[in-house]
């Protein structure tokens, strides 16, 4: 890639920082140089987004229609997976299964939602208390 | 401890995990030390489809080789040891790090980018393999030189334990490293150190058996790509082909760059060792980076939702076989290079 032709899109990086690029320079020698985005790369990122929100999105309404626990919700919310909440609370997978249940939710003990809150970075309560 | 500033010189990186370490070594007396050279010394170009593997719902895909091993393959060809520790601990690793800093060591720390505060929120899931320079203490907070970054930044001591002790795959455990025993490195020993590295990546990229890792790997992305329409239906097979892109062109860099951060180390090598066929095959590698963005262009206008039919699928697979095509006879030159 020549230096003219590195792309200057803004993206989320704005604000925050510029990111280094090697690029050839006039004399087809390399160098580096500071892009502020690239569209191509921005579509991509906007669209993984899209994709999460949509299942955030799905996940309060099914805590909504008493379908799953918030634990379910606040798992998509901060972007996790079973192996990743696992690894955060110390739970098994299919423990954290079962806690997807609204009825076995319901009785959880204080400890717990003490856990689940600490690895959602939320407070009891929040986690409690949502309702989709 | 107050305020304790270590003088460390903070330098802006492509690629986080080149950063720190040029940046150390540099700090432990090695200035010709460069990015490119830091990458190609530590035979860092790579390419892995890994299956059935999903990343963020997606196919896991990487361009470079593992986390870490670019300082520790680059160190050892220099006869420099690398000291790391992990923990399990918080308080043992919180320690460990304040230690360092009071001895006057700034030090590399493994972090995962959810829980970083100073990184675009966009770009915060968890990923767990991103590197930084602690380089000291003010009013409580690090002072942190992150080479993705253009300037340097702080973090507090409670953010500081949760990145250093994110959970899931990679976990960096509280992962502290630094440089030891860091000796001037004479041209000869240079030499032949670039020599060796250009050969290991040559090895990764030719010679691992089966099909998903080195040049093959790419062949075997292409195949996948082929299949995607039919196997996942037009929408997923959109967002597959952004997850390559989003692989490809991560914050710092990604495939098309790392293939440019290549051209750069072959053109440095040429100049260290005079050897001119070095210096041409430089550009197969801008050639390759070139195509690669060509692709990533060519996938954006699918999961853009402009095209998407299979013969678009079957286009940007057409693609990447070229890329394979270019980089194996590249590697292949490589290979027999000789000193």
């Amino acid at each position: 890639m020549k230096k003219e032709d590195l792309p200057q899109d803004p993206s989320a990086l704005v604000g925050v920082t510029r990111e280094v690029c090697y690029v050839k320079d006039k004399d087809g020698k390399y160098t580096s140089d500071l892009s502020i985005g690239w569209d191509v790369k921005k579509q991509a990122l906007d669209n993984a987004w899209e994709d999460i929100n949509e299942r955030i999105t799905e996940a309060a309404a099914k805590v909504k229609s008493g379908e799953i626990s918030p634990v379910f919700y606040f798992m998509e919310k901060k972007l996790m997976d079973l192996p990743l909440l696992s690894g955060y609370t110390g739970f098994w997978q299919w423990t954290i299964k079962r806690h997807f249940k609204p009825s076995v939710f319901k009785s959880l003990s204080q400890s717990r939602l003490q856990t689940y809150a600490k690895a959602f970075d939320i407070s009891v309560d929040e986690l409690k208390n949502f309702n989709g | 401890m107050d305020k304790l500033i270590l003088p460390y010189n903070h330098i802006q990186t492509a690629h986080c995990e080149n950063g720190v370490a040029t940046g150390l070594l540099k700090h432990h007396g090695l200035d010709f030390m460069t990015e490119p050279l830091m990458f190609g010394l530590g035979s860092g170009i790579f390419y892995i489809h890994i299956p059935f593997l999903m990343v963020n719902g997606g196919p896991a895909v990487s361009y470079r080789s593992m986390p870490g091993w670019i300082f520790s393959r680059a160190s050892k060809l220099l006869g420099i040891k690398v000291n790391r520790r992990k923990f399990n601990s918080e308080k043992e690793a919180y320690d460990y790090l304040n230690k360092q800093i009071q001895l006057g060591n700034p030090v590399g720390c493994q972090v995962g980018v959810y829980n970083l505060p100073y990184f675009p929120a966009e770009y915060r899931f968890h990923f767990n393999a991103h590197n930084l320079v602690v380089y000291g203490k003010e009013n409580g907070s690090y002072l942190v030189s992150d080479p993705v970054m253009e300037t340097v930044t702080t973090l507090t001591e409670e953010d500081m334990l949760k990145v250093r002790f994110a959970k899931g795959p990679l976990a960096p455990k509280g992962h502290v490293y630094y440089p030891e025993n860091v000796k001037p490195v004479s041209k000869e020993q240079l030499q032949k150190a670039i020599y060796k590295a250009i050969h290991r990546s040559a090895f990764d990229m030719l010679s691992i058996p089966g099909p998903i890792a080195g040049v093959d790997g790419i062949n075997y992305t292409a195949r996948q790509i082929r299949k995607w329409r039919d196997k996942l239906g037009p929408r997923k097979a959109g967002l597959y082909l952004g997850q390559i892109v989003r692989m490809q062109e991560e914050i710092g860099t990604g495939g098309g760059g790392f293939r440019f951060l290549y051209g750069a180390f072959l053109e440095q090598a040429s100049e260290i060792t005079g050897n001119q066929k070095l210096l041409s095959l430089s550009d197969e590698f801008t050639k390759a980076g070139d195509l690669w963005r060509a692709s990533a262009i060519n996938m954006g206008r699918i999961f853009k939702g402009r095209l998407n039919e299979q013969k678009d699928f079957l286009e940007c697979a057409d693609m990447l076989d070229n890329i394979a095509a270019i980089e194996r006879a590249a590697f292949k030159e490589l290979r027999k290079i000789k000193m």
